[in-house]
């Protein structure tokens, strides 16, 4: 990790749904506080219906928080941008685009010129693992190579913070812990910051240099965070890795 | 569709549905030809087809040749339609992104939705006469509304996650509309094309019926004039036969377009 640069900052976030012209009052985020470095991989952790989500979108830029502020390198957010790219739980991809012209979306919506962006589109399908499927459609490809092509296009667009939410919930478990070896892996061959979102505690120690846990009810509150130490790449049954997952099963609601 | 889950053997899947189809000629003629219907009510199939030989080169007594009506009605569709689409179409799309469209468009649209195309007939005789334009103005005007609804509602049911994505790509309000709503709305569009050529294709015969010197309605209004039942069903399966062939072309033309889309549609 490079030096100590704080990369996003959230700085007592709360946000509050209203429903039904402002009679219903649903708190989703109260008084989160936290704090991503540099090149940090940061794992989210909760049950489902905790606001683990609503934090990312907050993040993203897609919600407005009711209070508090989020911080992108030291400047206060306003909206998405492409300083923030989101790989989302449902695939995004686009139909009637191939792998290639998905992967290089982001670049084409700058106005990068072709040559330039097929070059680096193709470095990150290659580093997801994709070469030979440039131009396949979305519907010829598996759910985990879907999110491969999400990761890829995510990266192309070179952020400062890349944003998974759940991106592996719907895959089945094999391709879940695939992808969360290649996720270790892509990570690691270019350093990213990250905030990824998840409701496995197995997933987010295989992955995190930091895990945030939030508590299991609204609305989500930090109630802890675990610095991960163990040396990558990871294994599932190392002795050091299940303690700490049993650690953290423990001291959570979490029956995962 | 569900699949056919029915008993079926290859003989009778092949052979009913030519005894059927030509039982329906053989009743017909048999129903004449016994006198059970008068023939000043209908004519027999085989007047019918002597006529439609006849009426190949004899311009008598309405006029003109069927190849001449047949020409006529086809260039009032197509011209109608093609203007339908050309307007309908981007009026349909803008409104289902930009809410400034849809709050200018919308009332005059929904005023005039619920009007049927047929009533729009004697305002345009009065506008146009009973040449070309009026005709074109009322099928423009019956095959403009279902290429605006599908159209809207195809940009509306756009994958929202699909357009958050693009806003984190930094995508303008116009890119996202024309790299994202408008392809995704495709599908939706075409199927507004064949609405709209079926309600073409049968408001224009209404409208010949009603005022029109040529064309198939005007051929089947004139039979009615001269007590000539075999110029009606004539022209009645004329109507019929034109608009089966428009559709396929339809049908084709879009399968072609769309190819792309659905192989990807059906995925996500």
């Amino acid at each position: 990790m490079t030096a100590e640069t704080v990369k996003i900052e959230c700085r007592n976030v709360s946000k509050i749904f209203k429903q039904r012209a402002g009679t219903v009052q649903i708190p989703v985020l109260d008084d989160i506080s936290l704090r991503v470095l540099e090149n940090e991989f940061l794992v989210i952790v909760g049950p489902g219906q905790c606001g683990k989500t609503t934090l990312l979108r907050i993040i993203a830029g897609f919600e407005t928080p009711t209070a508090g502020h989020v911080l992108l390198d030291g400047k206060e957010i306003s909206g998405p941008g492409p300083d923030r790219g989101m790989v989302f739980q449902k695939y995004t991809l686009f139909p009637w685009r191939t792998v290639m012209a998905n992967v290089e979306m982001g670049l084409k919506l700058r106005g990068m010129a072709k040559k330039e962006r097929r070059e680096i589109a193709g470095h990150y399908i290659q580093l997801v693992g994709l070469q030979g499927f440039e131009k396949a459609y979305p519907h010829e490809l598996s759910g985990g190579m879907k999110q491969r092509v999400g990761i890829a296009r995510a990266y192309a667009n070179d952020p400062k913070v890349l944003l998974l939410d759940e991106p592996f919930g719907q895959l089945d478990a094999q391709t879940r812990y695939l992808m969360e070896q290649e996720t270790a892996r892509i990570w690691s061959a270019e350093k990213k910051t990250v905030i990824f979102v998840t409701n496995s505690i197995d997933e987010a120690v295989y992955l995190a240099d930091r895990i945030i846990t939030l508590e299991g009810k609204l609305p989500g509150r930090v109630k802890s965070s675990y610095t991960v130490h163990l040396p990558r790449p990871r294994e599932h049954i190392d002795k050091k890795f299940l303690e700490l997952r049993h650690q953290i099963t423990e001291e959570t609601e979490l029956l995962l | 569709m569900n699949p056919d889950t029915r008993l079926k053997d290859p003989l009778s899947l092949r052979v009913t549905p030519w005894i059927s189809f030509i039982g329906f000629f053989v009743v017909w003629q048999l129903l004449i030809d016994t006198g059970i219907v008068p023939r000043i009510l209908l004519a027999s199939p085989a007047e019918v087809g002597q006529l439609f030989i006849d009426k190949l080169t004899n311009p008598d007594p309405d006029g003109a040749v069927l190849l001449t009506h047949t020409m006529v009605s086809l260039l009032e569709a197509v011209l109608g339609y093609v203007l339908s689409l050309v307007i309908g179409i981007p009026l349909g799309l803008l409104m289902g992104w930009f809410v400034v469209a849809e709050g200018l468009a919308r009332p005059p649209f929904e005023m005039i939705r619920p009007i049927p195309p047929v009533a729009w007939i004697p305002l345009a005789i009065f506008w146009f006469g009973i040449g070309l334009t009026g005709k074109v103005f009322i099928i423009w005007a019956c095959g403009v509304v279902p290429c605006v609804i599908n159209a809207y509602t195809g940009v509306r049911m756009t994958s929202p996650t699909l357009i958050q994505m693009a806003r984190t790509y930094g995508a303008s309000d116009w890119q996202i509309f024309t790299k994202i709503c408008v392809p995704s709305a495709l599908p939706m569009v075409f199927g507004g094309l064949q609405i709209a050529l079926a309600l073409a294709w049968t408001t224009l015969v209404a409208a010949e019926l009603i005022a029109a010197n040529e064309g198939l309605g005007y051929l089947i209004t004139m039979g009615r004039r001269l007590l000539r039942p075999d110029m009606i069903v004539l022209g009645m399966i004329m109507v019929g036969l034109t608009g089966w062939i428009i559709g396929n072309i339809i049908d084709r033309i879009e399968r072609r377009l769309t190819a792309g889309l659905e192989r990807g549609g059906a995925a996500t």
